[in-house]
């Protein structure tokens, strides 16, 4: 393994490290319901500042069930990831694909000088 | 995590959107510029919009107990300049409202503000500034996408606040809840960020140097102008 790949997934890890921690120390523990999300306990803290609060306006739409909202979250990730890969891969298959040009052009280079016909070189 | 929908009285949702709207139609203007200008440009410009999606899919707990999701506009914001992040994280706020019912519409225009705003313009800032004082290029990177993230949080915070002041303490009281709600918990959130925005670097660094060195993230080596656009294609 390269040194560069090393350093790739000691980041990984130190990524997956930050996000098991909390759970395995079981830093929610002190609460009713652990790992929610900040923005519903955002909306309790409005509704502990200003009990009267309503919210005016309602979402357009709204998945029918945690299973499908966490199904369009994983389709958001998804898609990003698609892209990002196609990204990489194609940048990947670019230059391997460059260098193989050059290489074919440095051997036919070579043949040429050996004294083949310029024909044979297209 | 953005403020929900309805969750923000309509002046406030209206006094943000109105902030909001000239940086991202500037944005707006930016982009097409790039794209029409650098067309090559437009693959990096989809992957940096693609990080802000993966990024802000990813729920990740924390160490206050609770959950919240990294920006990923730090990315961009160093790569094409914050007013091009306005648009792409515009974009992803859009989706988020629209199909996951997380954030809103009338909310819209106070998530734009600290996400895709203040967020990049901070991280940027930070970027610039430890480059201009010759910090390693993965410092600053890391430390920008850090600060993007945990600024956006600081904004939500602030949002929040001024809209629900505390009854007794007043603004800095509720500051103080939303604070230890949104900003505290995204704290080791933005390390993660940071983290890996500093691995997609490091692979664009091996995979798109000429890019990159258009963008002007990495330096060129005494290039005439036209050898570095050759290189970018």
């Amino acid at each position: 393994m390269s040194r560069n790949t090393k350093i790739n997934l000691v980041l990984l890890l130190a990524v997956a490290a930050l996000a098991v921690l909390p759970l395995v120390l079981g830093l929610g523990d002190h609460k009713e319901e652990p790992f929610t999300g900040a923005d519903a306990e955002a909306e309790t803290a409005i509704t502990e500042l200003k009990p009267d609060y309503e919210p005016w306006f309602s979402p357009l739409y709204e998945p029918p069930s945690g299973e499908i909202e966490s199904a369009l979250f994983s389709l958001q990730a998804a898609l990003g990831a698609g892209v990002l890969a196609y990204y990489f891969g194609l940048r990947r298959g670019r230059r391997q694909g460059e260098q193989r040009a050059l290489e074919r052009e440095a051997d036919r280079a070579l043949t040429g000088a050996a004294g083949k016909s310029a024909a044979e070189r297209d | 995590m953005h403020i929900a929908e309805g969750f923000l009285p309509p002046a406030h949702a209206v006094a943000w959107g109105v902030a909001s709207a000239p940086f991202v139609v500037h944005g707006v203007r930016s982009l097409t510029r790039e794209v029409r200008e650098h067309p090559e440009s437009t693959l990096l410009l989809g992957a940096s919009g693609a990080f802000t999606f993966v990024l802000s899919a990813l729920k990740l707990p924390s160490v206050t107990g609770s959950c919240s999701h990294p920006t990923g506009t730090g990315l961009g914001a160093i790569l094409f300049r914050p007013p091009i992040m306005a648009v792409l994280g515009t974009i992803t706020l859009l989706f988020q409202a629209l199909l996951l019912a997380h954030g809103g519409l009338t909310t819209l225009g106070a998530n734009v503000f600290s996400m895709a705003i203040v967020g990049p313009w901070a991280g940027y800032a930070v970027y610039k500034l430890l480059r201009r004082s010759n910090a390693p290029l993965m410092v600053a990177v890391f430390a920008g996408a850090f600060v993007a993230d945990l600024s956006t949080y600081c904004v939500t915070s602030v949002q929040l606040a001024l809209a629900f002041p505390d009854p007794g303490s007043g603004f800095l009281g509720a500051l103080g809840k939303f604070g230890s709600i949104f900003a505290v918990t995204q704290i080791p959130l933005a390390v993660s960020e940071g983290l890996l925005t500093v691995l997609v670097m490091r692979l664009l660094v091996q995979s798109s140097k000429g890019e990159l060195t258009r963008l002007g993230v990495l330096l060129a080596k005494k290039q005439s102008r036209t050898e570095t656009e050759a290189v970018a294609r």
